[in-house]
């Protein structure tokens, strides 16, 4: 089924070793050098593929998947005619220990990818990555960065130290406000501080990617509850790789108990819903499968409309959803056209 | 708020409510069932409630208007119970748990002690007396031989239909290591339960704990989510297939997009864990049933809580509730979908709580 405009919101890029080391002051490249990174553990849930990866996603430049512009091109963006890409670098630079190399790493990052995918691919467009568990070092890359305008978001990871509606984030999202950008939570992070669930670490990689939507729903309970939209109304964001399925129950859940428990959170002046409503966008892959397609299209429905679903594919990891095979769906034209470029178009001011 | 009582207008059929909360007293209700060096214990170190903080006893949602005794929390009079509940809906069955924070202990030899205690206590106080109410039987699933011991003292007590634990655990429930609570129980034909609530120490999210109890009551729904991702992909419905997982108070419109996400995972990642040997949905109608409060929909569009009925894909899983005494609806003609057609009104009314726990003599009395 082709599509004029379609915009992929979700695109890996990889870093390969020693791609930092020209973005890195002495003292964090010594740092580097020596000491590395701690605290991500990443062993503990091998994945269901070497590096996460599609199979046929090896580059034959030897680089690893995702690490190659031009194979990116030839096996991503030009055969599915891709208009835009949202690059989201999964690197483990944005939840180091240390946070001063934390973001001293994150500075290089976005500096590299400046260099070496904005710059060079028209196509692309990418998140910004922040040291977020110190909110003020964050908010000072954001401001740094944003100035470059292949920059269309923040990039959080959604397993952080805290739910994301603390006051300790708040430097973030106001920092996202005043440069105009949403802020994009993607599947991903933790540093072992917080176990998967409420009942502590489960055994299997399988559960630990179905686990990831549970973070997902607690974010939104989270930055909805704590009144962060009061407070930044024109803030505006973004679950990636997160499913969206869940949504309306969590919607339904919220009002209802926030119904009885009201006077507990006087700062809302809305039902939960209403914020997530007009606050939330959501991409689509790995998009929920059920047995009968159209299923979806209640899930849209109760969720209030397409105009907040946004395709993303996942290159080039093994769960990639393919733009042709994915969301089995009779959308009626206009909102393909949403889902598959428009809504993305629009949030991140692409034309 | 509408008069708490079966609404007129349901069918005359068995009406079983899988959803009842009961509380000591007070601590001191438990000690004449404790052993002397528990007492003593219990003296000596000053303990004076094991009260859960999970339903903060004055929150609007802890208690329905009228609830509370003279003389203790919400649940912890017999006859309240009888005149508040029982009477007014018409109960035929109303299944109790007991949710007292034995699973926060530390001591696996104090925390044994107390769910026999408790057991004993609900058994003499409660259950005995009273042959509408089936009753759950607590155990300290720290130390997994000792509940399934537990287990085998009480199992066989006809009053007692399910073993419950909390949601909120140390370790996720499909770990081998509950297991012996599994068989112990699947041997006596008792049901698991799973309630929401648990002191375990675990923050309620995967991104630590919320701020506000609004977000901790809503975030449990979660914590039933990997409840169930655990317990089907660490294979136990496949090794206790006449074991009936119940979660309780768990909400439920959660459970078909859960569903849909956990097939599409198996479908890629199924070598892993190659025990799950079918889709995990459908491992999950055949051993799962949940309690029906709190119904998580729009009360002002029956349609949409009809759909996610429907996406359920069974109208064997759910089963009647109140959650007395927590407020979960102000108008009784609420605790039930409007739109069943007789067959399942009938079937979420009572037929499934029937097929479900051990009330076989239930079923031929009437």
């Amino acid at each position: 089924m082709p599509v004029d405009q379609l915009v992929d919101c979700d695109i890996h890029n990889e870093l390969t070793p020693g791609a930092l080391h020209p973005y890195l002051p002495p003292r964090w490249r010594a740092y580097h050098e020596t000491y590395g990174g701690r605290g991500d553990g990443g062993a503990g849930y091998p994945k269901g593929a070497p590096r996460a990866a599609r199979a046929d996603a090896w580059p034959p430049s030897g680089l690893p998947p995702g690490a190659d512009l031009e194979f990116l091109r030839e096996q991503h963006l030009d055969p599915y005619g891709v208009r835009y890409g949202v690059l989201n670098c999964l690197t483990t630079a944005c939840r180091e220990q240390n946070p001063g190399y934390a973001a001293a790493l994150c500075r290089a990052v976005n500096e590299w990818q400046v260099a070496e995918w904005l710059e060079k691919e028209p196509r692309l467009r990418a998140g910004i990555v922040v040291p977020y568990e110190d909110a003020a070092l964050a908010a000072a890359e954001i401001d740094r960065a944003a100035a470059h305008p292949g920059f269309v978001q923040v990039l959080l990871l959604v397993r952080t130290d805290e739910p994301l509606g603390r006051r300790r984030y708040r430097p973030i999202f106001e920092a996202a406000v005043r440069n105009g950008l949403p802020v994009g939570i993607h599947f991903g992070g933790g540093r072992g501080r917080n176990p998967l669930t409420a009942s502590g670490w489960p055994s299997f990689y399988v559960e630990d990617h179905t686990a990831m939507a549970q973070a997902f729903q607690a974010q939104v309970v989270s930055l909805v509850v704590e009144g962060v939209f009061e407070e930044l109304p024109e803030l505006r964001v973004v679950l990636i790789e997160g499913g969206f399925g869940w949504l309306p129950s969590l919607m339904w859940r919220m009002d209802k108990h926030w119904k009885r428990l009201a006077d507990e959170v006087p700062h809302l002046t809305r039902p939960p819903s209403a914020y997530v409503r007009e606050h939330f966008w959501v991409t689509t892959q790995p998009v929920e499968e059920p047995p009968d397609p159209r299923h979806l299209l209640a899930v849209f429905d109760n969720m209030g409309g397409t105009d907040r679903i946004m395709f993303s594919t996942d290159y080039p990891h093994w769960d990639f959803d393919d733009p042709r095979r994915a969301l089995r769906l009779k959308l009626p034209p206009e909102a393909r056209a949403q889902i598959f470029g428009g809504n993305a178009m629009a949030l991140y001011g692409l034309s | 708020m509408a008069e708490y009582a079966r609404p007129a207008d349901w069918p005359d059929v068995p009406l079983v409510d899988t959803d009842v909360h009961i509380t000591p007293r007070s601590l001191a209700a438990l000690t004449p069932y404790l052993p002397a060096r528990w007492r003593d214990y219990v003296r000596e170190s000053g303990v004076a409630s094991l009260e859960s903080d999970l339903y903060p006893p004055r929150s609007p949602l802890s208690a329905i208007p009228g609830a509370r005794p003279a003389d203790g929390p919400p649940a912890s009079d017999p006859e309240l119970l009888r005149t508040q509940l029982l009477d007014p809906w018409r109960l035929d069955v109303a299944v109790t748990h007991c949710i007292y924070g034995i699973d926060g202990i530390h001591n696996p030899d104090w925390a044994d002690a107390m769910a026999r205690a408790l057991n004993d206590w609900q058994h003499a106080e409660w259950l005995a007396g009273e042959p509408r109410l089936r009753g759950s039987v607590v155990v300290a699933a720290q130390d997994p031989a000792r509940a399934a011991a537990e287990i085998d003292r009480v199992g066989d007590r006809p009053e007692f239909v399910q073993v419950l634990l909390p949601v909120r655990m140390r370790a996720p429930l499909g770990t081998r290591a509950f297991w012996p609570i599994y068989a112990a129980a699947e041997r006596h034909r008792l049901a698991l339960a799973v309630y929401a609530g648990g002191a375990s120490g675990n923050p309620i999210t995967p991104v630590g704990s919320p701020s506000y109890y609004l977000e901790e009551y809503v975030g449990l729904s979660q914590a039933f989510q990997a409840q169930v991702v655990s317990l089907v992909c660490e294979g136990v419905p496949v090794r206790f297939p006449a074991l009936t997982v119940v979660l309780v108070e768990s909400g439920f419109t959660w459970l078909p997009p859960l569903m849909w996400r956990l097939d599409k995972n198996w479908k890629g990642l199924r070598r892993e864990v190659p025990w799950v040997d079918r889709l995990p949905s459908e491992m999950i109608r055949t051993s799962f049933r949940l309690t029906a409060q709190p119904i998580d929909a729009p009360d002002d569009d029956p349609a949409r809580l009809l759909e996610v009925l429907d996406r359920l894909g069974s109208d064997r899983m759910l089963m009647f509730a109140t959650d007395y005494p927590h407020h979960q609806f102000d108008d009784p003609a609420h605790a039930a979908p409007a739109g069943l057609s007789a067959a399942a009104m009938a079937r979420f009314l009572g037929g499934n709580a029937l097929a479900t726990y051990r009330l076989e003599a239930m079923s031929g009395a009437r």
